[in-house]
């Protein structure tokens, strides 16, 4: 099937899909969370392990829709080995992305911290959609903070 | 008249729009319906020709109005067969009418005159492991107020309701038996009157959730036998904001009020209200008028066309969609694989691949479906799944769209291996 151009689903959502990364949870953490997206009904539980105020793992398994997992599968490839700062800047980037209603102008650098998350960008079209896609993001946020107030 | 689907398919302007480049397969009629050209215009004439408030306007916009919204309800009370006119309540939708019978009931707890509604602790409420959360909130809901028991009869993995629960589950302490006619989630037809006699055997009142059924079967209010029968105007080819309720007279006439306000009252004094008859008792405030008067053409609508013809022509689009879909490798059908009892709503699941991106993937090729849980949980949590992918069809259904589905999902499929 030939997908039309403006298809939410990216060669690159459904590869993240097939072959997700850092799926499987990491025995070293230092906070775990559980979210659930009630409209499709994805989960996710994610680990994270904080060392020298940065992300040094993170660690997810999960269940729904190829966007919500897809999405928490390119999130936690860009936000490993990123200083805390720098990884809820990008979560920050990555939500006003999913609010953008398709309407979102990036410059050359956000696209280049996007990076794969890009890919994304036409699930913002779809307000139905959009949870979807920020579950995992959501998810490393809360863990991270979590993480941080234990220490 | 013969039943010719491309003369039908004209009457409803939006078949003719295209979706993502293609043409619109809509497989999304249980969720709502088009419209006809004809619901669209009465609306529209209504709004430019006879717009006034109805049942206090001595004016002539006001007569018009209030003859056209009454001649509406005698529509609908022929369409079901209803003995009377004064059985119809209009209202804003299934759920409205289905909490309407569900809080009168509660009410009747310090209503005199209403001792017959009255359940408490001992008493129970039977419901379908099947029901559509309308026709299962409610009644949950009137449980926790009356400290009265839930109780549901339990499905079989083929998505019928299993037989032998039917004489053990509905008792002596059974007051209240509410039960879908047509499953929004299965496709499943119930045996109404399997169910009816039990349950007037012991004595308890029937509610019937026909919000699956008005459109597409023939329904006959005096052969179901229920005490009320629920349904709703926007899948039926009318519009949205309007509802039915449809009751027994003597027990409409017993059952106190649910909402109080204008033109449900008889007389009003400070010290106390007295209310009127039914049906206006149980419509409070001014009602939906051009939506009632829009449902009135759609019932039109429909008889013309004959429901025996309208129920033959989905029940071949069921029978021709079961064993293409089913045929397809990791597809499982969730509800009846026979068309027997059945309605031409069909949920499935696609191995592998979640029903949101299964949806997602055929409305990209111009296709809409529905996924989800349907407003039915229980039923996703009894197949141990968290939603369908569901087509559903309706008078404008052909057999090429069907064909277009299976191709649709096919080609989903390969996306994902």
């Amino acid at each position: 099937m030939s997908l039309p151009m403006e298809s939410m689903y990216q060669q690159i959502i459904l590869d993240h899909y097939k072959h997700p990364q850092h799926r499987g949870l990491p025995a070293e953490f230092d906070a775990e969370v559980h979210h659930v997206n009630p409209t499709c009904g994805d989960e996710v539980t994610l680990r994270v392990h904080v060392a020298d105020g940065a992300i040094a793992d993170i660690g997810w398994e999960g269940e729904g829709c190829s966007i919500s997992q897809a999405s928490t599968s390119v999130m936690s490839g860009l936000v490993v080995g990123k200083p805390i700062e720098d990884a809820l800047a990008l979560q920050e980037k990555f939500l006003s992305l999913m609010q953008s209603r398709g309407q979102a102008d990036l410059s050359d650098e956000d696209e280049d911290e996007l990076d794969d998350a890009v890919a994304f960008e036409g699930v913002s079209k779809y307000p139905a959609r959009v949870k979807c896609a920020l579950l995992g993001w959501m998810a490393m946020k809360s863990a991270v903070t979590e993480a941080e107030a234990s220490k | 008249m013969t039943f010719d689907v491309e003369r039908i398919r004209k009457d409803f302007p939006i078949l003719a729009r295209e979706v993502h480049g293609r043409p619109l397969v809509y497989l999304d009629s249980a969720n709502t319906s088009q419209k006809p050209q004809v619901v669209l215009d009465t609306v529209t004439e209504f709004y430019e020709r006879h717009n006034a408030n109805v049942a206090r306007a001595v004016h002539t916009l006001g007569s018009e109005a209030t003859a056209a919204f009454e001649d509406a309800r005698d529509k609908v009370a022929a369409f079901i067969n209803a003995p009377s006119r004064d059985e119809i309540v209009f209202t804003k939708n299934s759920s409205e009418a289905l909490n309407l019978v569900a809080y009168a009931i509660s009410n009747a707890t310090t209503f005199p005159g209403a001792e017959r509604f009255r359940i408490g602790p001992g008493d129970e409420i039977v419901v379908t492991e099947m029901e559509h959360h309308s026709n299962l909130v409610p009644w949950q809901l009137l449980a926790q107020r009356t400290g009265a028991t839930f109780r549901w009869l339990p499905i079989d993995d083929e998505g019928r309701l299993v037989e032998a629960a039917i004489d053990e589950v509905i008792g002596a302490r059974t007051k209240i038996v509410a039960f879908v006619h047509q499953s929004n989630a299965l496709g499943t037809i119930n045996h109404v009157e399997r169910i009816v006699a039990r349950a007037h055997q012991v004595g308890a009142l029937t509610v019937l959730d026909a919000s699956q059924s008005a459109p597409h079967l023939p329904l006959d209010v005096q052969a179901l036998g229920t005490d009320f029968v629920a349904f709703t105007g926007h899948k039926m080819y009318g519009p949205t904001g309007v509802g039915v309720l449809w009751g027994r007279y003597d027990l409409l006439a017993a059952l106190p009020p649910f909402l109080g306000g204008g033109e449900m009252i008889e007389t009003v004094d400070m010290t106390g209200t007295t209310y009127a008859a039914p049906p206006h008792r149980f419509e409070a405030g001014t009602p939906m008028i051009a939506q009632a008067i829009g449902l009135g053409a759609a019932v039109d609508y429909l008889s013309a066309i004959g429901m025996n013809d309208v129920a033959a022509h989905e029940h071949e689009l069921v029978a021709y969609a079961l064993p293409r879909l089913a045929a397809i490798e990791g597809l499982r059908i969730i509800g009846p694989s026979e068309p027997v009892d059945r309605g031409a709503t069909i949920a499935f699941t696609l191995a592998g691949i979640h029903p949101h991106d299964v949806a997602q993937l055929l409305d990209e090729q111009g296709i809409a479906v529905r996924a989800g849980h349907h407003c039915a949980r229980p039923v996703c949590v009894r197949y141990g799944i968290p939603a369908t992918t569901r087509a559903s069809f309706g008078i404008y259904t052909t057999t090429e769209e069907i064909d277009a589905l299976v191709a649709g999902v096919a080609n989903v499929k390969e996306l994902f291996t």
